[in-house]
C-alpha cells in the first residue's frame, strides 16, 4: 500500500497570538509551530495501515517556507519512509492554490490512499483535501473517525450529531480524517536520529491562482469584567430578570 | 487531556538548540505529560515507583540515550541527552533518577569498563528496559568518602567472592542487575576497587526498600546485602580500576543532575506564574503585588543562568573538554537554585501549595534528596575549592 499524507505547519495554538504591522498576518515573533492536530492523526493512521499491510511506503508532503522541513522531519521520526517539501515563500490563504499545488505532486505518484487532516487547525477551511480529490478526479471521505481498507475498497465511519454513517468506496481515494482514529505517537528518539537519513525531497510548488486574500485579521475584543449585583437570596430576583433581559438565557 | 508544559525560555535558549535537541526535548516533555503527569501525585504519596511507566520510557529510547546505536542506544549528543533529563526531572526526581542511575550509572560503566561480551550481553536489553539496574557504590559507614568502603571482592578459583553491604541504593529492590563496586585488595588499598557485574538473583545477594522516606517517594532505594556472593570471573568490569572509575560513573549522572534539578526548578516556576495569574486575593491577582513579582522575578533569573550554564557544560561535554570539576559546579549550584525556586514556589502558593494537587513541595521535598546525593552540595564546594587553590580540604 502506498499513502500520502498531507500535512501542514501550524501555530501551536495555546499560545498567545499577535497581529502583525501589517494587520492581516500574525507576528511571528516567539511563535512555535507544529503539525496541525488532525494532520498528525492522518500521519498516526498511515502508519498503522502500513505496519498491518506490509510493504509498503508513507509518504508526507507539505507545502511552505523551508520551516516545514521540521514538520516534515518529526513525521519522519515517527516513521514515515520519505518527504516531500512544496516549496512557497508562504502559504496561500486560498485553498483551491494549495490544492493545485498537491494534485500537481500526488497526480502520477500512484497512491492508493490520500490522507488529510479533517482541517487545518490555523486557517480551519476543510477545503483543501477535498479540492485535491475534486481536482484528481478522486471519491473523498471527509472527517473519517474509523477507516478500514480491503481489497481496493474503503469502509470509512463519520461521526454526525446523535449518529454514524458508514461510507463505501473504491481506492484510490481521498479521505480526510478526524480525531479518535488513532492517537498520533510520539517521535522514538532512535526515530528522530533516523530522521535525518531518510530522503526529504524539495520542489518548487506549482501553485495555482489564488483569488481570495486575507484583507484584515482582529483579535477578540476583551471580555468585560463580571458584575457583582448582591448577595445571598435577595439577589436571586435581580440576577434571573439579567439571566433573562440582559444575558437572555433563560 | 493533562495540560502541556511550554518550559520557560527567556532568553530564547531555544535558539542555540538544532531541530534534533529540540525535537527530543519536545518529545519527552509531551511524554512526561501524558504519561507522567497524570499518576505522579498518587504515586507520591503512595510511596511507589510508577513500574508501568518503564517499558514506554524504553520504547522511547530513554535509556542511556547518549550511547551508541550498535548496542540499541539512540546515539544522542550530550546536550540532547541533557535535555532528557530536564524534562524528565520537570515531572519528578525520581523518575529522572531511575533514568540516571539505569543510563549514568549503569549503562555507562558497561560501556566504558566491560568487555565487547559485556556490552553486548547487558546493554540492549538494559536500552530496552528488559533488565534494570542499580549503582552500588555507597556504604552505610562510607558516603562522601567512597574510597573508604569496605566491600570486598576475592578472587577464588570458581570467581569473585563477594561480601559487604551498600546503602542508598536507586532502583535497588527491582533491579535484575547490579554494578558493584568493591576492592579485591587489602580495604585500605583504594587502587584495588574494581567493578563488578552481579545479577541480582545471585545467591548471597539481598535487597530491601529503605522504609519512611520523605523524599524522593516515587522511587526505590534500597539496601544491599553481599553475603559470600559468588559471581563467575567474567562478572568483573575489565577496564575499571580504582576510585577513579566509579568517580568517572558519577560525572556522568551528576552532568544529568545538572540538567535534571533544572527541570524541576522551571516546573515550580511554571506552577507558580500560572497561580499568580489566577489566584485573586484583595481584589486582584496576587501576581498583580511587587512582593510575588520580585519573587518569580528571582526564580525566573536563576533559572535563565542555570540554563546557560548546562548548555555550555554540554557543549563542552560534547567537544571531549568538560572536567568533573565544571560538572561539580553545575550540579551544585542548579540544585541549589531548585531547592530555593521549589520552596518560594511553595510559599507562593500559600496553603494550597503543601498539597500534592499541587508540585512544588513534592519537588522541594525531592530536591532535598537531589542537593545530598551524587556529592552533596558542600562536597561540590570542596572540589572546586581544591581545583581553584590546588588544595584539598577533604
Amino acid at each position: 500500500m502506498k499513502i500520502a499524507a498531507c500535512i501542514k505547519r501550524v501555530p501551536d495554538m495555546e499560545l498567545r497570538f499577535a497581529i502583525a504591522g501589517d494587520g492581516k498576518s500574525l507576528n511571528p515573533a516567539g511563535m512555535k509551530y507544529d503539525i496541525a492536530d488532525f494532520d498528525g492523526y492522518a500521519v498516526e493512521v498511515a502508519l498503522r495501515f502500513v505496519e498491518q499491510n506490509s510493504p509498503g511506503e508513507v509518504v508526507v508532503i507539505s507545502l511552505g517556507p523551508d520551516g516545514v522541513q521540521e514538520t516534515l522531519r518529526k513525521a519522519l521520526g515517527m516513521g514515515v519512509d520519505r518527504a516531500v517539501q512544496l516549496k512557497a515563500d508562504e502559504v496561500p490563504f486560498d485553498g483551491m492554490a494549495i490544492a493545485t499545488a498537491l494534485a500537481g505532486e500526488l497526480r502520477d505518484g500512484g497512491y492508493d490512499l490520500i490522507l488529510f487532516g479533517r482541517m487545518a487547525t490555523d486557517s480551519a477551511n476543510q477545503a483543501v483535501g477535498p479540492m485535491t480529490a475534486q481536482l484528481l478526479g478522486l471519491p473523498c471521505v471527509t472527517a473519517v473517525s474509523k477507516l478500514e481498507v480491503a481489497g481496493g475498497r474503503g469502509k470509512a465511519q463519520r461521526q454526525l450529531e446523535g449518529a454514524t454513517e458508514s461510507i463505501e468506496f473504491p481506492l484510490p481515494a481521498v479521505v480526510t480524517i478526524d480525531e479518535g482514529v488513532a492517537r498520533p505517537r510520539l517521535p522514538s528518539l532512535k526515530g528522530i536520529m533516523a530522521a535525518k537519513k531518510k530522503p526529504l525531497e524539495v520542489k518548487p510548488a506549482q501553485l495555482g491562482e489564488a483569488r481570495l486574500s486575507v484583507v484584515t485579521m482582529e483579535l477578540p475584543p476583551d471580555r468585560p469584567p463580571g458584575r457583582i449585583i448582591g448577595e445571598g437570596a435577595d439577589a436571586v430576583p435581580e440576577l434571573i430578570r439579567l439571566l433573562q433581559t440582559e444575558a437572555k438565557v433563560l | 487531556m493533562a495540560s502541556t508544559f511550554r518550559g520557560v525560555d527567556f532568553y530564547n535558549l531555544d535558539g542555540l538548540l538544532s531541530e534534533e535537541e529540540r525535537a527530543v526535548r519536545d518529545t519527552v516533555r509531551a511524554w512526561v505529560d501524558e504519561h507522567l503527569m497524570p499518576v505522579i501525585g498518587d504515586a507520591y504519596i503512595k510511596g511507589e515507583f510508577p513500574k508501568q511507566l518503564i517499558p514506554g520510557m524504553a520504547e522511547l529510547g530513554l535509556y542511556g540515550a547518549n550511547l551508541p546505536e550498535e548496542y540499541g542506544c539512540a546515539g544522542l549528543n550530550n546536550v540532547a541527552y541533557g535535555l532528557i533529563m530536564q524534562e524528565l526531572e520537570r515531572g519528578d526526581s525520581g523518575i529522572r533518577s531511575f533514568a540516571s542511575v539505569q543510563g549514568g550509572l549503569v549503562m555507562y560503566p558497561i560501556y566504558a569498563f566491560g568487555s565487547e561480551e559485556q556490552k553486548r550481553r547487558w546493554l540492549p536489553s538494559l536500552a530496552a528496559g528488559k533488565d534494570i539496574g542499580c549503582f552500588g557504590l555507597t556504604e552505610p559507614d562510607y558516603g562522601s568518602n567512597p574510597a573508604g568502603m569496605i566491600t570486598t571482592a576475592k578472587e577464588t578459583k570458581d570467581g569473585w567472592l563477594l561480601n559487604g553491604a551498600k546503602m542508598w541504593i536507586t532502583n535497588g529492590s527491582q533491579a535484575t542487575v547490579s554494578i558493584i563496586w568493591a576492592k579485591t585488595g587489602s580495604v585500605d588499598d583504594v587502587k584495588s576497587i574494581r567493578g563488578f557485574i552481579v545479577p541480582t538473583d545471585t545467591k548471597g545477594y539481598t535487597a530491601k526498600d529503605q522504609k519512611g522516606k520523605l523524599s524522593l517517594r516515587a522511587s526505590d532505594t534500597s539496601e544491599i546485602v553481599l553475603q559470600d556472593c559468588l559471581v563467575p570471573k567474567d562478572a568483573l568490569l575489565p577496564k575499571s580500576g580504582g576510585i577513579k572509575s566509579p568517580l568517572m560513573c558519577l560525572t556522568q549522572a551528576r552532568y544529568g543532575i545538572a540538567w535534571g534539578a533544572l527541570g524541576a526548578a522551571m516546573a515550580c516556576y511554571d506552577e507558580a506564574l500560572d497561580y499568580s495569574k489566577n489566584r485573586v486575593m484583595f481584589g486582584k491577582p496576587i501576581g498583580q503585588t511587587q512582593l510575588q513579582q520580585v519573587r518569580l522575578a528571582e526564580m525566573l533569573t536563576e533559572i535563565t543562568k542555570a540554563q546557560f550554564l548546562v548548555l555550555q557544560l554540554g557543549r563542552l561535554k560534547d567537544a571531549g573538554t568538560m572536567t568533573p570539576e565544571q560538572v561539580s559546579l553545575a550540579k551544585r549550584n542548579n540544585v541549589n537554585i531548585a531547592c530555593e525556586c521549589a520552596r518560594e514556589a511553595r510559599r507562593l502558593l500559600g496553603a494550597n501549595g503543601i498539597l500534592a494537587e499541587y508540585h512544588s513541595m513534592r519537588h522541594m521535598a525531592n530536591l532535598e534528596s537531589v542537593y545530598t546525593y551524587e556529592g552533596t552540595h558542600d562536597m561540590h564546594g570542596l572540589i572546586l575549592g581544591q581545583a581553584v587553590t590546588g588544595l584539598s580540604a577533604f
